[in-house]
């Protein structure tokens, strides 16, 4: 071991004089430019206490993180229904791990309805005011929850409309290319932003006097539709990918167009695009933060409200850098997923044993 | 007489300004096996993919098995059910398996149970002599295994009609053969056969007639003795002398 890492070392790092003193160059920078953060993000911050008045290290006071880390992950939600986001986080991921299952037939579609049903039980279970449970309105939702709430939410419903308008923009029908074609273009053009004001601002404009949609609702209308137009590119390229007689194969057999769809054309060109598909997934994950222009607080929205406590004041710093911390594991998590799903279905594609 | 399985009335089509057929007439009766064959670019491809709908003609009337050729998705579904095809490109299912290429369509569109679906393509793949390869991808197969299992597939549906449209023009000269067997062997069966190729070979002992085309026109239609012994076109005799030489 010992040995193998020298070997390595030899080779990459100290091959000839000139690449040894790089190598030795550089590590002083790093280490120049590393050991101050360090000192304040581990070795002089404080970690425990309940107050300001507990950070005595002059490091990092991550004792203002652990005390809010409750309104971090929840938002507003009351602390005693705390166990319902609980819930509704791990009815989600466990539906998400039956598409993991090995050897399951149906696949799809059995991931599909085990999806929307835990995606119902979730929202049911985080609105309440039914089956005992009292209802908590929307405004109070905040924090992490909300961030994922509204990915999840909005993916659930962008990509099956995002398939859609994809198969749609290549239809021989020239009235439901031209639709499209519109829809996709109008909700690309427009920034997010726009989008969430004109959904929180303009629509209740529009909507008869006492008609009122749920604020968190009419933001996820918007998202959704928005990440669709992006998600319908996306997928449209990979429909270019799969050569044509495939789908003549297939007509040929005497499919239709939507069963040529399903099993043929689509899970094939959905495997070209994963990295496409998790890119649009990223991008909109880090967007929702803009939801706080429409007064809702997400995650990041939350943690800047915690930076205005007078009793912790003077925080941001510790504050900023465990946001970005959290969205980074979110983010990388997400990137590692989209490999592991890659390397299942290139084997698969290619014909490999898995 | 029984009714004729493809039977084509003065057909015409034209991509763009091109005119790739221009006015076919041909019956096919039930259980005969045409060879169609030609220089390249004569519609012999083309004239293929008319009969099952995979390409539209823009005059004309064509029927098979008695339905009359029409643009709508239901009488197409209906057609291409009793009509099999085997394409130059095999387009076999890359994602698929073996088996799940061969028990897609008589499963979802064919109404057939999963179960007699199985036993229906193992018993095509031994016909075409390639039982044990039931569980690989198309990709871990060589091109003549694959072209065997796409007519497999074909056979699943158990059409009245098969088409070819140049089964072998893709392969390795290596493997040309064990197509060819397959087809051959498939040709006792009674079924209706009409196969596009340049395999003269194929051609003298699979085929009761041999339709040759010239620039989207039948130019003659003769029996394989006849045809290759005394063509009455000078088109043909020098299209024969052409691929003969070689």
């Amino acid at each position: 071991m010992a040995a193998n890492a020298a070997r390595w070392m030899r080779r990459n790092l100290f091959a000839t004089p000139l690449q040894g003193l790089a190598t030795l160059a550089l590590a002083a920078c790093l280490g120049a430019a590393a050991a101050p953060v360090l000192d304040w993000a581990v070795l002089s911050a404080d970690w425990s206490g309940e107050r300001r008045t507990d950070c005595t290290g002059g490091g990092a006071c991550w004792v203002f993180i652990g005390a809010r880390l409750g309104q971090f992950v929840y938002g507003f939600y009351p602390e005693a229904a705390r166990w319902r986001v609980d819930l509704a986080a791990a009815l989600v991921v466990a539906a998400g791990l039956v598409f993991a299952v090995p050897r399951l037939s149906r696949r799809g579609t059995v991931f599909g309805v085990c999806l929307v049903v835990a995606m119902v039980a979730a929202g049911a279970l985080l609105a309440g005011g039914a089956i005992g449970l009292p209802a908590v309105s929307s405004r109070q939702w905040g924090g992490l929850m909300l961030t994922l709430v509204i990915t999840v939410a909005g993916l659930a419903a962008a990509f099956p409309l995002g398939v859609l308008l994809a198969l749609g923009r290549r239809s021989d029908m020239p009235v439901v290319r031209a639709l499209c074609v519109a829809f996709i273009e109008l909700w690309r053009g427009v920034p997010l932003i726009t989008v969430l004001f004109m959904a929180s601002v303009m629509l209740p404009l529009f909507l008869p006097e006492g008609a009122e949609v749920d604020r968190l609702l009419r933001a996820l209308i918007g998202v959704s539709l928005f990440a669709a137009a992006y998600m319908a590119e996306v997928v449209r390229g990979g429909l270019q990918a799969v050569p044509r007689g495939q789908a003549e194969a297939a007509m040929a057999l005497g499919l239709g167009y939507w069963r040529t769809m399903a099993s043929v054309i689509l899970p094939q060109a959905l495997r070209h695009v994963i990295p496409g598909l998790i890119n649009t997934v990223i991008g909109l994950f880090k967007d929702t933060t803009l939801v706080l222009v429409i007064g809702m607080f997400d995650f990041l929205g939350v943690v800047q409200v915690a930076l205005t406590d007078p009793e912790w004041l003077g925080f941001a710093l510790e504050g900023y850098v465990f946001a970005g911390l959290v969205y980074w594991i979110v983010c990388f998590g997400l990137s590692r997923l989209s490999l592991a799903i890659e390397r299942r279905g290139a084997g698969a594609a290619r014909g490999n044993s898995l | 007489m029984t009714m004729p399985a493809v039977e084509m009335t003065d057909i015409h089509k034209w991509f763009g300004s091109h005119h790739a057929l221009r006015g076919i007439g041909l019956t096919v009766a039930a259980g005969e096996r045409v060879v169609v064959c030609g220089p390249s670019g004569s519609g012999k491809s083309t004239l293929v993919r008319c009969i099952n709908g995979l390409e539209t003609f823009d005059e004309g009337r064509l029927s098979v098995n008695g339905i009359e050729l029409a643009d709508d998705p239901a009488t197409l579904r209906r057609v291409r059910r009793s009509v099999g095809m085997v394409f130059q490109q095999f387009n076999l299912f890359p994602h698929l398996t073996v088996l799940e290429n061969l028990c897609l369509a008589p499963v979802r569109a064919g109404g057939v149970a999963r179960r007699e679906a199985e036993d229906r393509a193992r018993r095509y793949l031994e016909r075409v002599r390639i039982p044990e390869q039931a569980d690989k991808y198309p990709g871990q197969l060589s091109g003549g295994q694959q072209q065997r299992v796409a007519i497999a597939r074909a056979l699943c549906m158990e059409p009245a009609i098969m088409l070819f449209d140049e089964p072998t023009s893709a392969l390795d000269p290596e493997m040309i053969k064990e197509v060819l067997d397959v087809i051959v062997e498939l040709a006792g069966d009674g079924r209706t056969m009409i196969c596009v190729t340049h395999e003269m070979g194929l051609a003298r002992a699979m085929a009761d007639r041999i339709v040759f085309m010239d620039e989207g026109r039948i130019v003659e239609a003769a029996a394989p003795d006849v045809f290759f012994t005394a063509p009455s076109s000078s088109r043909a005799r020098l299209f024969l002398s052409r691929i003969l030489h070689h």
